[in-house]
């Protein structure tokens, strides 16, 4: 036990976390949009505006949101909250959104202007972001959830350092070799080894604490995490040097702990003690379906099922069915929660007086947007399949479902304001 | 040997069973029994809170000379789960299910973050720091009387 975890009172003030949650869903918007453009036809994933719409996903709603929970976390985890907040979100939140935009900018546009100032933004806000989380994650108190913090960490740190040589050598700079190797890598490792395996972590202690279930059998905790980065690294290894069966057994060991987490996670919240309707817990299991389906399609892919579909599904499935709608059922409950939290010891006023997590957020008003979401994942399934209009129903979906889920969680605001409370 | 962490954990896990029995009897307007399951969860709740208050948090911060560290935080929650309790307590006993609902909602949240600081850092430091005088204080706790 480190000294530093004496200092875990210290939760960030309100302002650090809620600039994340708060635009991250005007890029999920963004997104949505390019999808009615005819760039997206066809779903080609190195097409401009496929590759546009998947890093506003990947950066600006995913990243954004899980690096503002990663804030919390840090200080209620790990007891090693990061050292000075208010800065460190300051220097990742505007570089990010504004390095985002640039980057989806300069793919939609095919012009090289715009990945400069992306790349150098990108890689000042990551890079921050990763010394500043590895610098709490060094003193911090030592459990599986801390572990799949620092390999999440880890992950994202080489994610950007092969995101960076791709986009040097995309505008011209310098040669790298085996491109799209290193087009396949820096996905795996940014989906698989940073969303994937800090989102395992989260479960570890949000499945059983909030949705009353038994905790995650220990063989899972202990080995899941360090078998799917050993899979990171032996693919990258084999994908490099081109080697042909190492690759497939690589991706196989990724596709079971896909499957293995998101089976182990329904099993485990079919069996929860709280049996409340919830819309949350309804959106883990959105998640967790869609995640073992990805996990299902990687292993045909692996036995060389045809198919030039399949990149199309398992992205859909992955961000959109997984990603996306775990992200969106975290902010549902961490938002109210903080916004009470820190407007009952503002005001200092008896816990009951104040408006509650569910009057912060109706769970009606959750429940449609939930419904929308996944009208849209549907509807975006559909149209990787068959052609025709169901493109345009899929991005009217998910412009929908971004513009209700910024109207409940900036509604969590107005209120926390209206009662009096200060985010800084 | 018994640890802080095996008891006091074993505590929350009680703690939470009851907060989900008493909570599904809400929510199917079963008023007649939520009324004993709420009363069970509630003084399970605060005997818990009361051990820690009475017994190990003073015995941790006489050990570390630190009152103002991580106990005070700990305690300035328990001020606020008891206030939810209280008003758990009054929209119980008004029939409002959906201000219960509200209300059982935040203090799951709250109590679960701070069950996580107590279990992944306060407790296993108390076990280390207090290894000396455990079995005597985990003694005291059991004796602790039952909260009304």
């Amino acid at each position: 036990m480190q000294a530093g975890g004496l200092a875990f009172q210290q939760a960030p003030p309100l302002a650090v976390p809620l600039r994340f949650f708060l635009t991250a869903p005007v890029f999920l918007f963004l997104a949505g949009l390019l999808l009615f453009t005819p760039g997206a036809a066809g779903w080609q994933r190195g097409s401009p505006a496929i590759l546009a719409a998947v890093h506003l996903v990947t950066l600006g709603f995913l990243a954004m949101t899980m690096m503002g929970a990663f804030l919390q976390l840090l200080a209620v985890v790990a007891g090693a909250p990061a050292a000075r907040p208010r800065l460190l979100a300051g220097l990742v939140h505007g570089p990010l959104a504004a390095g985002t935009l640039l980057l989806a900018a300069g793919f939609w546009l095919s012009r090289s202007w715009p990945f400069y100032p992306a790349l150098a933004l990108l890689a000042a806000a990551v890079a921050t972001f990763v010394l500043a989380a590895a610098a709490s994650l060094v003193r911090a108190a030592r459990n599986a959830t801390v572990l799949a913090m620092a390999a999440a960490i880890f992950a994202l740190a080489v994610t950007l350092a092969l995101g960076l040589a791709l986009g040097a050598t995309h505008i011209g700079w310098g040669g790298l070799r085996g491109f799209v190797a290193t087009v396949d890598l820096h996905a795996a490792w940014g989906l698989l080894g940073w969303v994937f395996v800090l989102v395992a972590g989260v479960a570890y202690q949000v499945v059983p604490m909030f949705q009353l279930t038994p905790a995650y059998p220990r063989w899972l905790t202990r080995s899941l995490v360090p078998v799917l980065m050993t899979g990171l690294l032996a693919l990258s290894w084999a994908r490099r040097d081109g080697r042909a069966w190492p690759q497939g057994a690589a991706a196989l060991v990724l596709a079971v702990c896909l499957l293995v987490f998101a089976l182990a996670t329904l099993d485990l919240q079919r069996r929860r003690r709280r049996r409340v309707s919830d819309v949350t817990l309804d959106y883990w299991r959105v998640g967790m379906v869609s995640l073992a389906a990805a996990g299902l399609l990687g292993l045909f892919g692996t036995a060389g099922a045809p198919g030039h579909r399949l990149p199309a599904l398992l992205g859909i499935l992955f961000l959109y069915g997984f990603a996306v709608s775990v992200a969106s059922g975290m902010l549902y409950k961490i938002l109210p929660f903080l916004a009470w939290f820190h407007l009952q010891s503002q005001l200092q006023a008896p816990a009951g007086s104040i408006p509650n997590m569910k009057a912060f957020l109706p769970e009606p008003r959750a429940r449609r947007q939930f419904v929308v979401h996944v009208a849209a994942l549907g509807l975006l399934l559909l149209s990787a399949l068959l052609p025709g209009p169901w493109r345009y129903l899929a991005a009217a979906g998910v412009c929908a479902s971004a513009l209700l889920l910024a109207a409940n969680l900036w509604g969590v605001w107005r209120l926390f304001r209206a009662q009096g409370g200060r985010s800084n | 040997m018994q640890s802080f962490l095996n008891y006091l954990s074993a505590d929350h896990r009680r703690c939470d069973e009851l907060f989900a029995d008493a909570e599904a009897a809400v929510r199917r307007r079963d008023w007649a029994s939520s009324a004993g399951k709420f009363q069970a969860f509630r003084s399970a709740m605060l005997h818990h809170l009361d051990m820690e208050e009475n017994v190990l948090f003073p015995a941790f911060e006489a050990r570390t000379g630190h009152a103002g560290g991580p106990t005070r935080v700990m305690c300035n929650e328990h001020v606020q789960m008891r206030d939810l309790l209280a008003s758990m307590a009054d929209s119980l006993a008004a029939a409002d299910e959906a201000d219960y609902a509200g209300l059982a909602e935040t203090l799951l949240w709250l109590m679960q973050q701070h069950n996580v600081k107590e279990e992944q850092i306060l407790y296993p430091m108390s076990d280390q720091m207090l290894a000396d005088a455990r079995s005597g204080l985990i003694e005291r706790m059991a004796a602790v009387a039952p909260a009304l």
